[in-house]
């Protein structure tokens, strides 16, 4: 049994990566609960939005946040662009995860082109900072990227609760026909809600790019647990994915304290597959 | 049949062609021609036919190989006795994901997706951590390769062909038999095949098995082939990309689709190889993903199936004799339907409280009420789509609550649905057909089309026998539904307001057949709004009004019932 200084720890750093997830997962829960389209290539774009950064701090030393401020207003005409394309093919939710995952094949390609499958990484002097809580340690950057998506889904929790549009996009989700026919307008509020899911991507891709090692591949090494806080919080429930977020994060740290590190990525998984066994009617 | 001659031909003629000496090149290419042509079938089996799409398939192949590699390289086993362990191991594991996940009623094809593309990735975890691989990779360069002819290369040629052709034989048998027919049907609506009598569960496992087996086997010999094994190429996006694209490409719901979509694709990336290519011909790849997705959907050999098709049959529909007589000649023992004291709650909302009735055989019992009353729930529970809470619901001596709704079907329980429910892929005739093959009549494909003509005759849908359902207009649809459910010889028919919606003109037409179908013995229990119908064709009216029975009996009296008066016009109409 570890001690009690390294169980703390790993529920700090479980916190800390569970906020990750979050961020990643907020932006691909939207689009699956309240468009009803499964994009597989969120994980992609965020890779690219990571890789974006790197090269504009590395080539042209543009601070992160300045890049991110680049990237972000990019990613969103990107996101609605994404949705011209569905909107104009009527793709459906089942379709979406075939067109989405060749689109994640062709942006990993891009990557591999331009960045080569080399390990990058972006050294920046606030890398290893970190605060101290007593005998705990908890890094800078990664506490930033977890308050940054705790307010990111509270902000967003709270726009579909209470504005228009949101409520629009709520009612058009559970039947678009219906909502059409009480005057929603729910094509045009589809391209914001695509636009604001591929800025999230942005916005997680710059965390990337300042808390981890790139490697193109990554883009699939998201993926199983990832989907496993969308389904787990509930699609289109986004204060849902930030706590199941930190579920699955400090699930996985402290099995990898008190088991093995090999048996991490199973904890997401088993947690999936009790869910989806015991209540799939939530999904 | 001809198709099959044709394939063992083509078979054979190829296995000839390493003795004449080909190139050792031309074999190594057609080696992953056929490699792919079996992966990608393999796939279509369950994804393909039955609508669940899998990105697991990955799992299964590195599983085959992982196995070889174990065997031979860590074991000692010879490879050939190696092979078909690794179609077992790759085997149980499907089995044991699809009894788990199949179980779960409500998951959605792209739930399936993704969890079969996650095990992928814990699958790898587990291989990378522990001493099936550990991390540097496996050699199996040492082990020996039997020799079926003089080349190493001629030898996986040959192993790779016999593979191609083993799964396009079993992909063709399964598209012809019952098996294929099930899927199918599960692909287009999964609840109606389940109550048209198609064990879907069991159809689901057995075609997710059988296609992770071939899998197994396909990965096993690949194994050999690249003779070093890393845990990122063998759990790759590769495999479950490159059989998806394949299949759909060629058509993942006919037998040969996949397999020309794997030819295809393997020699347009055999263009691009080596480097920088190489990612540029995965990009490709994955774009003519993309534009096939949108632009064709069904997939190539479909396409051009329907194309040579259309022209033929346009001749060919004039010559259809009515066969009535044969139709129903063997009815099955009559029996009564007795619901007792059935209760059913949808969460706080109690649909059914205690309702008991019976169907005596050639009778016709009415079930009316206000909408809500939780008529169509009876019927659901009758059929067995949900289950009862408490009570019993018996057809003669079989107790048919607590059974899966297929076996009630074979059991002989037939319904329709309100809103027409048919199998949107499937021509009228083989909607019938299916109906014909799973419930209670039991045919073989063949007999089962000759009886679902002579249903067709019968609901006078004859000349519409090749039409799609979305080319039948709502009358046509309701009679499919009609057809349908006779087509399975039932002892019992459930009709969910099979009038609604038709013109009078259609509804004398309904109303007579219906009275046909009396007399056949069957037990009709049909839920109606239409008053003028109920009275005509009913010998008992059962009224429910919130879950209960409030009265029963002759048609008129049970109408005139002071309670259902209040119901149906509120208490001041009581007189």
């Amino acid at each position: 049994m570890p001690s009690l200084t390294l169980l703390g720890q790993s529920v700090v750093s479980g916190l800390l990566a569970g906020g990750l997830y979050a961020l990643l997962a907020l932006g691909l829960s939207l689009s699956w609960g309240l468009l009803r389209l499964v994009n597989l290539s969120h994980f992609a774009l965020a890779l690219l939005g990571a890789y974006l950064t790197y090269q504009l701090g590395h080539a042209f030393h543009l601070a992160p946040w300045l890049a991110a401020g680049l990237i972000v207003p990019a990613f969103f005409a990107l996101g609605v662009v994404l949705h011209v394309v569905f909107a104009r093919f009527r793709v459906t939710e089942f379709t979406s995860l075939l067109v989405t995952f060749g689109l994640a094949v062709i942006l990993e390609s891009l990557i591999q082109w331009f960045w080569t499958a080399d390990y990058r990484r972006y050294e920046t002097p606030w890398a290893s900072a970190s605060i101290r809580v007593g005998p705990l340690f908890v890094p800078t950057l990664e506490l930033l990227a977890c308050l940054t998506a705790a307010t990111l889904a509270v902000a967003t929790w709270a726009w579909l609760r209470f504005t228009y549009v949101g409520k629009a996009l709520r009612a058009a989700a559970e039947d678009p026909a219906m909502a059409g026919a009480f005057g929603v307008n729910h094509r045009a509020h589809a391209f914001v809600l695509s636009g604001i899911s591929a800025a999230y991507a942005g916005v997680a891709g710059a965390f990337i790019a300042l808390i981890s090692t790139l490697a193109p591949a990554q883009i699939w090494a998201w993926l199983g647990t990832v989907f496993a806080v969308v389904i787990i919080g509930g699609l289109g429930n986004p204060v849902g994915a930030l706590l199941a977020g930190f579920l699955i994060g400090v699930s996985e740290s402290v099995t990898m304290a008190v088991a093995a590190p090999a048996w991490a990525p199973l904890v997401s998984f088993s947690i999936l597959i009790g869910l989806l066994v015991l209540r799939p009617e939530r999904v | 049949m001809r198709q099959a001659i044709g394939l063992l031909a083509a078979g054979l003629i190829l296995a000839m062609l390493p003795l004449v000496g080909l190139p050792a090149f031309y074999e190594s290419f057609l080696y992953l021609v056929f490699h792919w042509v079996a992966l990608a079938t393999s796939w279509s089996l369950l994804s393909g036919y039955a609508g669940y799409f899998s990105f697991g398939h990955g799992a299964f192949f590195g599983a085959g190989m992982y196995t070889v590699a174990t065997l031979t390289a860590g074991l000692g086993a010879p490879f050939l006795a190696a092979l078909p362990v690794a179609a077992v191991v790759a085997t149980l594991l499907s089995v044991g994901i699809g009894a788990v996940v199949f179980r779960v009623k409500r998951l959605r094809g792209e739930l399936f997706g993704l969890l079969t593309l996650a095990i992928t990735f814990v699958l790898a975890t587990i291989v990378l951590n522990t001493r099936l691989d550990g991390g540097p990779g496996v050699y199996l360069s040492n082990v020996p390769l039997p020799r079926l002819v003089a080349s190493p290369t001629g030898t996986f040629y040959l192993l790779a062909l016999g593979l191609a052709v083993l799964t396009l034989a079993a992909a063709y048998t399964i598209t012809s038999s019952r098996l294929g027919l099930g899927l199918f049907a599960i692909h287009d609506d999964e609840d109606v095949a389940e109550v048209e009598g198609v064990p879907t569960f069991a159809y689901k496992l057995v075609a997710f098995a059988l296609s992770a087996g071939i899998a197994g086997v396909a990965g096993g010999i690949h194994a050999m082939y690249v003779s070093y094994l890393t845990v990122p190429d063998t759990f790759s996006i590769t495999v479950p990309l490159y059989v998806v694209l394949m299949s759909v490409l060629g058509g993942a719901r006919h037998w040969l689709g996949p397999a020309v979509g794997a030819a295809l694709i393997t020699a347009s990336l055999y263009a691009f190889t080596g480097g920088q290519q190489a990612i540029l011909g995965r990009a490709v790849v994955a774009f003519v993903l993309i534009l096939i997705v949108l632009l064709l959907p069904e997939g190539l050999v479909p396409a051009v199936l329907r194309r040579a098709r259309g022209r033929r049959e346009r001749a060919a529909d004039v010559a259809v004799s009515p066969i009535l007589a044969a139709a129903g000649a063997r009815t099955e023992a009559p029996a009564t339907l007795d619901c007792r004291d059935v209760w059913r709650a949808f969460g706080g909302i109690q649909a059914l409280r205690g309702v008991s009735l019976s169907v005596a055989p050639g009778e016709i019992v009415a079930l009316v009420g206000p909408n809500g009353s939780g008529k169509t729930t009876l019927i659901n529970v009758i059929s067995g789509h949900h289950a009862a809470d408490r009570g019993r619901v018996e057809l003669g001596a079989a107790t048919l609550t607590g059974r899966p709704a297929h076996e009630i079907a074979g059991l002989g329980v037939s319904r329709t649905y309100q809103i027409p429910r048919p199998f949107a892929h499937f021509s009228a005739l083989d909607n019938v057909a299916l109906a014909a093959t799973f419930g209670s009549a039991r045919c073989a494909p063949a007999e089962a089309r000759a009886e679902a003509r002579a249903w067709l005759e019968f609901t006078g849908l004859g000349r519409r026998a090749a039409a799609l359902p979305h080319e039948l207009n709502l009358h046509e649809r309701k009679f499919l539904e009609l057809a349908r459910a006779l087509a399975g010889r039932p002892r019992v028919i459930l009709l969910d307001e099979v009038l609604s919606g038709l013109n009078p003109g259609e509804i004398a037409s309904a109303v007579h057949l219906i009275r046909q179908i009396r007399e056949r013995g069957v037990a009709i229990l049909f839920v109606e709004h239409l008053m003028r119908a109920v009275l005509e064709l009913s010998d008992r009216v059962v009224v429910l009004n919130e879950g209960e029975v409030i009265a029963a009996g002759g048609p008129r009296e049970a109408m005139r019932a002071a309670r259902v008066i209040e119901v149906y016009l509120g208490k001041a109409h009581v007189a």
